[in-house]
């Protein structure tokens, strides 16, 4: 009776916790939580070493100058400002958001000045063949200049004030474009007729350098 | 016997850690997902600058990692306070990134190469000079995507 259907026994399942701990605390100890975030740019490829320098002149009106010194004093100036650079102090949030204003208007040129860049027709393939729309690009070229004593720091919070105003530009751009949609409303492809339409044009310069012998 | 069962029934029964086991499991797996292998052992201390237009990094595993920053406590004996480039696990000069970005471009598919992206993280209290001379090297090894690694404040 009971010798043919053995019993088997239970395995003790009570160190199972143990062992899911011990896992545990391998992941906690051996990973890192990925909060990699950053201000993303495109570098311009190097140009061919037996090249000559020349300089690709850029219309004096297509052209803002953002200069950073060592002691972290931001200057701006554009084609209104009639060779006298505004300075902002990027610190201080109210500043740094006139900053903004100014490249935002710089970029757009809402007023058809003659002193801010030209704005120039381009036509732009909707997703989805929905046809093209015309889209006016502008030909404005933010200029950043820093010493090598510049801090990181600063650079990076001008930066950032120049990618707000980029990125403002395009939410504007998507607005008109997609019927008043947001950037973050977007689809993928959506969002390159936008990154088409309003390029981070952000040049860097080398740094100035300090002693010019 | 009436009395015995009454005294039996006011005991109470032991909480059953039969779901522990699964409980730690969840909270396992809850880990496995989220975090990343770490890499490598830190050798600069780099507090990252603060902005708000940041944009996630995609794809983990086509970024490319360049530290720079003040080397940390037991590195600074041997190396000093000044600020050093680290490459995978060793400090290097700006000149070594030309074959770094080899090395990485090498491990990736060539299929993927073009999403390769490069990560500069940079301590708070650097100097352009460096970053420039990086990003320079950058330029000529045609590493042209790179992002500025930022923290986002708090609001």
């Amino acid at each position: 009776m009971a010798g043919n259907k053995r019993k088997i026994q239970e395995i003790n399942a009570g160190s199972m916790a143990d062992i899911a701990f011990l896992l545990l605390i391998f992941f906690l100890v051996a990973t890192t939580m990925s909060n990699d975030k950053g201000i993303m740019r495109q570098l311009p490829p190097m140009p061919p070493e037996d090249m000559e320098l020349e300089d690709n002149k850029v219309k004096q009106r297509n052209l803002m100058l953002v200069f950073v010194n060592d002691r972290g004093e931001v200057m701006a100036q554009d084609g209104r400002d009639q060779g006298r650079g505004q300075n902002f102090n990027i610190w201080n949030p109210a500043e740094s958001q006139r900053l903004t204003e100014k490249v935002k208007e710089f970029v757009l040129n809402p007023s058809n000045s003659e002193a801010l860049p030209e704005m120039k027709e381009i036509e732009l393939d909707l997703p989805d063949n929905k046809g093209k729309i015309k889209y006016l690009e502008s030909s404005g070229v933010v200029s950043l200049q820093t010493t090598r004593n510049t801090n990181y720091d600063t650079y990076i919070a001008v930066q950032d004030a120049l990618t707000r105003a980029f990125n403002d530009v395009r939410n504007q751009a998507s607005i008109s474009i997609f019927n008043g949609r947001e950037m973050k409303d977007l689809n993928d492809e959506e969002k390159a007729v936008i990154t088409k339409a309003v390029k981070i044009k952000i040049s860097e310069a080398e740094p100035r350098q300090k002693n010019k012998k | 016997m009436a009395v015995m069962k009454k005294k039996g029934s006011k005991e109470l029964p032991p909480i059953s850690t039969a779901s522990l086991p699964d409980v730690i499991f969840m909270i396992l797996f809850f880990f496995m997902v989220t975090t990343t292998m770490r890499e490598q052992e830190l050798l600069v201390t780099t507090k990252l600058p603060n902005a708000t237009q940041v944009q996630k990094l995609e794809k983990k595993s086509l970024v490319s990692h360049i530290y720079i920053g003040e080397p940390v406590k037991h590195m600074q004996d041997k190396y000093g306070k000044a600020t050093q480039i680290q490459l995978n696990d060793a400090f290097k000069t700006p000149q070594d990134i030309g074959n770094f970005i080899a090395a990485e471009r090498a491990a990736v598919e060539e299929a993927d190469r073009a999403y390769m992206t490069t990560s500069i993280k940079a301590d708070k209290g650097t100097t352009m000079g460096i970053i420039t001379d990086v990003k320079q090297n950058l330029r000529r090894a045609e590493a042209l995507k790179i992002s500025y690694a930022a923290l986002e404040p708090a609001k």
